[in-house]
């Protein structure tokens, strides 16, 4: 070994430095259907596979009554005139695919994940689910059964009620964001409720298509032939606007569990969406208090102190008002204590400049996360679906890279002493 | 087809490369040949503990994390009861600092004694969050202790209690090191935008100088076949009546392994499995139920796991289990169920093959099991499986002496 003489270990290797990359947005393909349903696609990848996304503007925010839309968005696979919930799961499964289902705030989506081959014989019933859904009320009966039992359970879980709480005390306790769900909610559906629901928000709802993946030639022709000729986008798309109503009070100790050994803490403020020009730059700023973990809360609270298994900070991905969120679990002798670092770790932004050399080595992992992240199709789509579905475009992505590129120390101080005052933020622990 | 290259260096250290010029990444996956099961039962959770301390800086370098993320990188790691798999992707073009930071650490650690006295509580707080503060979360523990009596598996990953994780001294952490992260026990993989060459240079220069270190031959205790069914009834602050059931199966190289697979897939892999529509949905005794193993090396267990819905007898729920591995027993599978959890595997393999460092690690786990090209295999050796294997499969696994339940039920009055 002729080199290990010579080879001096404590000299890094000379890097290429992660902010001189280029990074470039793979653009989407985009087409309208016969009916008016937008689709992005993404055309990338080796494997010969693709997820297809549809998107209806169906979240909670558009319901009368808790929890219509969340089951009506799970129970649409439940049956519908033609087949049974167990004929629809066997058909999915048979081709190896994978129907998963999501309801958030503005949307709710339905989505397939599938080997490229085997569309031709999903798409039809994808179709199915979205016109001919029907609700049995066995199916919703069980469902009730079932959702209740699991909510018996998670209420014994410190980080699921301190999640819902948090929630609830930024946004209110009726605001779409805010609200949670107790079993006397699940008791309250119907299925008049729900199939009204589903009639106007997906049978007749406004749909956006995001579909990635070894695309098949004929895509386009595929989803107009099916998709293309439903009733959707038939009414006129309007959004009730929902008020905020945060808690006046700010710091809240929650006894939840007497046997315990951990707190879930979290804290939380108040934030403008992705719009705001400050957003960008506070991302940097995110990365640098609890963003990864390298960040000044990982390495104070875990790596130092050793209080906790992790801790994090990340802005919500909401679209109409969002919040900046600490979040951790914690000994339960050392929860107050772990509070104390949060609050020290922002005085410590709002007096003093972050480093340089810090600062080099926040915006470089941020650089290369990106780059890894823009690898393969389905993080490419999932970039562009969060673009479009909060109403931006792609110099989104470009002022994104562009701020932890730029972004100064200065500048960090500077939204430090904006954003992180600890009377802004709510504060919770639940044992 | 997942191609690579293979060569060995003089101290004994694997180095597999796989290319793939459509990303602009590179990962490097260091896997070595020790988990939990090579733990002494009176210090349990070392080989877990052991890999939080590799990120607590190696002889010439202070920290493991900054440097990789100064060179746009990410990295984390993962101790199974058979495996430490630590893993790192970074911008192609610096991939040397990887090589870098991961040879020095295999040269040896710094042993600090603050990063020591750190870890053990950051793992203690991880065994409470995961295993303590959660309802039911001890239910592998009581359970891999009723199974198995004398193989490692009796403990979980994590460690059988807090306190051998809290008691860990630095003497222990060196030899454990010593022994069992050197070359010789090591898998390097390097994939994605990189070329054999450059990866075999690079491997000489940083990882050819360790020393090899001594092989590690494990000889662990076997599990003796088991002649009579265990059952354990535990009762615990918790809302719902719980059951779990295991039986033996296979190791992970045996070809009745897969058959196993595709059984659990059978009964309880999605929502037209048999378990699930026949118990959730049309009798209603369970709210949700699973069957499912770990994949592991060394012969590991099949679980049927599930909550009961309240009101219902476990006694009750667990004929009802009973009878659906009656079918599995006594009629075969058809050609279609056959079919669709055959569909279901390759749908699987593909999708997991879609990142770099998914492919990276599996690599490394099929080098471990003796040949990296078992990784193109696998999808051949699922598809040759019959129904008649299936339901002989079935008979030998689901046989009572061969079993063990642990009803775990609420002390609550509803």
């Amino acid at each position: 070994m002729p080199q290990s003489s010579q080879l001096d270990r404590t000299q890094a290797p000379h890097i290429k430095d992660a902010t001189s990359f280029e990074l470039q947005l793979k653009p989407y393909t985009h087409y309208t259907l016969d009916n008016g349903v937008e689709v992005y696609a993404v055309h990338a990848g080796t494997q010969e596979v693709l997820s297809l996304d549809l998107v209806f503007y169906a979240g909670n925010a558009y319901e009368t009554q808790n929890l219509i839309a969340a089951s009506t968005n799970f129970l649409l696979k439940n049956g519908t005139k033609n087949k049974t919930a167990f004929e629809i799961n066997k058909h999915f499964e048979y081709y190896g695919a994978y129907l998963s289902r999501a309801c958030y705030n503005e949307t709710s989506t339905i989505t397939l994940h599938c080997l490229t081959k085997q569309l031709p014989e999903l798409l039809p019933v994808v179709a199915e689910l979205i016109t001919d859904a029907v609700f049995p009320d066995e199916e919703l009966q069980i469902y009730q059964q079932n959702m209740k039992q699991r909510l018996e359970v998670n209420l014994r879980k410190c980080d699921f009620v301190a999640t819902r709480l948090i929630d609830a005390y930024v946004y209110g306790e009726k605001h779409p964001y805010g609200i949670y769900s107790d079993a006397a909610d699940y008791d309250q559906l119907n299925r008049a409720a729900l199939q009204a629901f589903y009639e106007q928000y997906y049978r007749n709802g406004r749909c956006i298509i995001f579909v990635a993946g070894y695309l098949p030639l004929q895509i386009a022709e595929a989803l107009n032939a099916s998709i293309g000729q439903l009733p959707l986008n038939q009414y006129q798309h309007t959004q009730t606007t929902h008020p905020l109503m945060p808690a006046t009070q700010k710091k809240y100790r929650v006894n939840n569990d007497p046997a315990g050994v951990q707190g879930a803490i979290r804290m939380a403020r108040p934030f403008p969406t992705r719009h705001h020009p400050d957003f960008p730059k506070v991302q940097v700023l995110n990365a640098v208090f609890g963003g990864f973990f390298g960040s000044r809360l990982m390495s104070n609270i875990r790596e130092d102190k050793g209080y906790t298994y992790g801790i994090h900070s990340y802005i919500q991905n909401h679209i109409n008002n969002t919040a900046w969120m600490v979040s951790t679990e914690a000994g339960k002798d050392v929860c107050e204590a772990t509070i104390e670092e949060v609050y020290h770790e922002m005085k410590l932004l709002r007096e003093v400049p972050v480093d340089q050399e810090e600062l080099q080595l926040v915006r470089n992992y941020l650089m290369g996360t990106i780059l890894g992240d823009l690898d393969g199709p389905f993080h490419i789509i999932g970039r562009w679906k969060n673009i479009i579905l909060n109403g931006l475009d792609e110099q989104y992505f470009y002022r994104s890279v562009d701020a932890i590129k730029h972004t100064t120390a200065e500048e960090l101080q500077e939204l430090a002493n904006k954003y992180l005052q600890p009377e802004a933020f709510y504060e919770l622990v639940v044992i | 087809m997942i191609h690579f290259d293979r060569f060995t260096l003089e101290n004994g250290l694997t180095v597999l490369v796989h290319r793939d010029a459509s990303t602009p990444m590179a990962v490097v996956n260091v896997l070595y040949n020790v988990g939990a099961r090579d733990e002494d039962p009176g210090k349990t959770g070392f080989a877990h503990l052991f890999e939080h301390l590799m990120f607590g800086g190696s002889l010439h370098i202070e920290s493991y994390d900054e440097p990789l993320q100064l060179a746009g990188g990410e990295n984390n790691a993962y101790t199974t009861n058979d495996l430490t798999n630590y893993y790192c992707q970074l911008p192609a073009e610096n991939l040397e600092t990887a090589f870098w930071l991961e040879s020095d650490r295999m040269l040896s650690l710094a042993f600090s004694k603050k990063n020591l006295d750190v870890q053990r509580k950051v793992v203690c707080e991880e065994f409470k969050e995961h295993y303590i503060n959660k309802p039911y979360g001890d239910v592998w523990h009581t359970m891999r202790s009723l199974a198995y009596q004398t193989h490692p598996y009796r403990w979980m990953t994590i460690g059988k209690e807090l306190k051998h994780v809290e008691e860990a001294t630095l003497d222990e952490v060196k030899k454990f090191f010593f022994k069992h992260y050197t070359p010789c026990n090591a898998i390097l993989v390097v994939a994605g935008n990189v070329q054999t060459e450059q990866v075999r240079q690079l491997a000489e220069k940083w990882f050819g100088p360790i020393p090899s270190g001594t092989r590690y031959e494990r000889s662990l205790p076997a599990e003796p076949n088991q002649t009579a069914a265990r059952k354990l009834e535990v009762k615990a602050d918790v809302p719902l009546d719980a059951f779990l059931k295991t039986w033996h199966m296979s190791g992970r190289v045996d070809q009745r392994y897969y058959m196993a697979d595709l059984i659990t897939d059978i009964l309880g892999g999605g929502a037209s499995s048999r378990l699930y529509q026949k118990l959730v949905k049309e009798q209603q005794l369970f709210s949700n139920i699973d069957c499912y193993h770990f994949g592991s090396i060394d012969p590991g267990v099949i679980a049927i796991d599930g909550k009961l819905v309240k009101g219902v007898r476990i006694e009750d729920a667990e004929k009802a289990v009973e009878a659906e591995l009656d079918k599995m027993r006594g009629e075969k599978v058809s050609e279609k169920e056959l079919e669709k959890v055959k569909n279901k595997t390759e749908s699987t393999i593909t999708f997991e093959d879609m990142s770099v460092m998914s492919r990276a690690s599996s690599l490394a786990f099929y080098e471990l099991l003796g040949d990296a090209s078992l990784m193109n295999t696998e999808l051949e050796k699922y598809q040759a499986i019959t129904a008649d294997q299936l339901m002989d499969e079935s008979q030998r696994i689901f046989a009572n002496d061969n079993s063990n339940t642990l009803y775990y039920l609420s002390n609550q009055k509803n």
